[in-house]
């Protein structure tokens, strides 16, 4: 194994080459003061070479008292995960159906679609169901919306969290009474109280807050959904360098599914489309290129079918490829009917 | 806050100073580099590089708050929770009580529908006194394709105010809070851009007009990739202003027919052809918003004003808080009357498709009675 994957400062490399420790297993049974006294370095720092080495080396001891591969995980553990893995209603039965009940926690996905589709509807709408109740079926967690272009409208979230509630008051007239005494009534200024929002205004904030997430969470440990609207914004305009581009948005991508595996929260990201020109005519195609595409574990297409609103699953790596309707009303993202009579808002 | 100093973030001094040896100095030069990257050029342990990472992150961060926080701060501190009242009820109704601050609102539609007269309109009620349920402040219309008429807007306010336009002098000062520019160039849009950012807050504008958006920036490129470049910047510049300003800020936007025939569709659409339901839009109209896709997500409320079978329409074609709703209107002496309040709703793409059918008449028309 190379030197030059370690994780350590240049100048300590430099030093161990130039003293002819040239790969891992020339260290592997050395003590850190004789290391310390070939480098002319401090033990401590010694110490810390020697430590940083053999956690890279346990990777190739094949009758480690670990298990075979560190940090793997067999399938059939990873099974029993899955299958306990909560999902967060959209409040449409058809979109739940192809999601495979909902939004997955653990898993980070992209929703894309033309302006004016329902992407910030469904990023808010998300952000209020996460916070129904756990006897209600839910997951009674709490949301991070973090805000790139100002769509976050407040009045709206207002709306969808009380439009929620009825349902809940409406639904518990057919469970049993034991409930209802536990129950205090929710009241939709409850439910803005538990989604922390942020308001990003370059992409130099939106790694900084990527970033910070990590430690928020932690702190935080009840935010089940982490909403990011758009995550396209900033990056489509003002970057000349398309390769510092793809670096940064893969490095975003990576630092968001550790968050989602992590602290076990769905990842949602709204992103913006654009033409591109294929096969003699234009297509539509979700934003930030090609690289990007890859990133997400889920992609969801919402897009218009003659006057209806659906959406596709694009790419997943347990669902099938299927469309299903939806609609956007007062009470925010419902089942669609092609008869029901949309009601009109104030 | 993207430009924020590392020497400024408190970090501790060693680190501090190793960063400033590198010639790293603000927060977006040590956040474009992958922490690999940091370890490799400051020459120091990764321990230490994530640390300081985590610490600039945390820095330049926006401060955490919560949606019931920022709503009660709303309420408290601006006009109607954030709003500019259009005095169109139905249009005010759908809005959640007019335009909203911090946000573009842009109007699209056909030369000659009534969007400049919209405009005017809403100059006149930005600088009203709070009594009457203006914002009493400045406004600044920025005007670039010379449609703004003093004589017109004053027109508007007699027949629209006339108790308050009666008054000695009121009209002078209601005219005298609005502030016309006339760029002759993208470039000189830009700077003025620039210089109102600055000034803003401290002369007391209260609304911020572009008429129009399109004129502006098809001027000077041709389509490509230099148009969107330019575009995208101008895009972020005025919805950061308006952002930290938390003023409205309304944009004009013209039509132009469709380069191609049919809307657009994804990949997985042209292969499944045979299901997916006719999209009758593609053969109705063809014209479409000026300015592209990108402009169309960065707007957050678009109002499609279209002439149908000779009736105006102003249509509520993109808002987070409105099902999509036409109202018919007219063109008065005191501005533009909505015939209904209601509105009619209209399903699907259908809300954002812009028609000019019997335009001859309606120009001819209103040309007359504006003289």
């Amino acid at each position: 194994m190379e030197l030059a994957r370690l994780p350590i400062s240049a100048s300590q490399r430099g030093k161990l080459i130039s003293a002819g420790y040239t790969s891992l297993s020339s260290l592997s049974s050395l003590s850190p003061s004789t290391l310390a006294q070939d480098l002319k370095i401090s033990d401590n720092e010694a110490l810390e070479i020697l430590r940083v080495v053999s956690q890279g080396s346990r990777l190739d001891k094949p009758d480690g008292s670990h298990a075979i591969v560190n940090g793997a995980q067999t399938a059939w553990d990873m099974l029993h995960e899955e299958e306990s893995l909560k999902c967060i209603t959209t409040s449409c039965v058809d979109l739940d159906d192809i999601l495979g009940g909902g939004i997955k926690c653990k898993e980070v996905t992209e929703i894309g679609g033309v302006p004016g589709i329902g992407k910030t509807q469904l990023g808010i709408q998300l952000a209020v169901n996460v916070q129904i109740p756990v006897y209600y079926g839910g997951l009674g967690g709490k949301a991070i919306y973090i805000d790139t272009e100002g769509s976050f409208m407040l009045e709206r979230a207002l709306q969808i969290a009380k439009a929620c509630i009825e349902d809940m008051s409406g639904n518990s007239d057919f469970l049993q009474k034991d409930f209802q005494s536990c129950q205090v009534k929710a009241q939709p200024k409850d439910f803005l109280q538990n989604i922390f929002y942020f308001r990003v205004c370059s992409y130099t904030e939106q790694i900084a807050m990527i970033n910070y997430l990590d430690k928020f969470i932690s702190e935080h440990k009840d935010v089940n959904v982490v909403i990011i609207d758009s995550v396209t914004f900033h990056f489509r305009q003002d970057f000349d360098d398309l390769a510092l581009r793809t670096r940064l948005l893969s490095g975003m991508a990576l630092k968001l599914m550790k968050l989602a595996k992590k602290f076990s929260l769905a990842v949602v990201l709204l992103n913006q489309v654009t033409t591109k020109h294929t096969e003699g005519s234009f297509q539509l195609t979700l934003a930030l290129g090609d690289s990007w595409s890859h990133s997400c574990t889920n992609r969801v297409i919402l897009y218009w079918n003659g006057d209806e609103r659906y959406a596709y699953i694009d790419k997943s790596p347990s669902l099938r490829s299927a469309s299903a309707p939806y609609s956007v009303t007062g009470k925010g993202i419902r089942t669609a009917t092609s008869k029901c009579k949309r009601i009109k808002i104030m | 806050m993207a430009n924020k100093l590392i020497s400024e973030m408190g970090l501790p001094t060693s680190i501090a100073n190793i960063f400033a040896a590198r010639n790293i100095t603000t927060a977006k030069e040590a956040l474009s580099l992958t922490e690999f990257e940091l370890m490799e050029l400051l020459d120091v342990g990764m321990a230490r590089v994530t640390s300081a990472v985590a610490h600039i992150s945390e820095i330049v961060s926006p401060p955490t708050q919560t949606a019931l926080s920022l709503m009660e701060q709303r309420v408290q501190n601006e006009y109607m929770a954030g709003h500019l009242p259009t005095r169109l009820k139905g249009l005010d109704e759908a809005l959640g009580g007019g335009i909203p601050f911090g946000v573009l609102t842009e109007l699209v539609g056909p030369p000659g529908i009534g969007k400049t007269q919209f405009c005017l309109k809403l100059s006149l009620l930005a600088s009203l006194p709070a009594s009457y349920g203006g914002l009493d402040g400045r406004v600044i219309y920025i005007d670039a394709e010379s449609k703004f008429s003093s004589r017109r807007m004053i027109e508007i306010g007699s027949k629209s105010f006339p108790e308050i336009f009666h008054v000695e002098g009121m009209a002078k000062e209601m005219a005298g809070r609005i502030l016309v520019l006339r760029p002759t160039s993208l470039s000189e849009f830009t700077e003025s851009l620039q210089h109102i950012k600055i000034s803003l807050l401290q002369n007391h504008v209260k609304l911020l007009v572009i008429d129009s958006m399109a004129a502006l920036v098809t001027g000077e490129y041709d389509q490509g990739p230099t148009r969107q470049h330019s575009l995208g910047w101008h895009i972020s510049f005025i919805k950061s202003v308006a952002e930290f300003s938390r003023i409205p800020i309304v944009v004009t936007n013209q039509v132009r027919s469709q380069s191609h025939d049919g809307t657009s569709q994804y990949s997985f659409q042209v292969e499944s052809r045979g299901e997916t339901v006719d999209d009758h839009t593609r053969f109705d109209s063809h014209l479409v918003a000026a300015l592209g896709i990108h402009w169309a997500h960065a707007v957050t409320i678009r109002l499609v004003l279209e002439a149908k079978a000779g009736q105006r329409f102003l249509k509520v074609a993109k808002s987070p808080i409105s099902p999509p709703l036409a109202f018919p209107f007219n063109i008065t002496p005191s501005g533009i009357s909505l015939l209904n309040d209601e509105g009619i709703e209209m399903k699907g793409p259908q809300i954002s498709t812009i028609h000019y059918q019997g335009h001859e008449d309606i120009i001819n028309f209103d040309s007359e009675r504006l003289q």
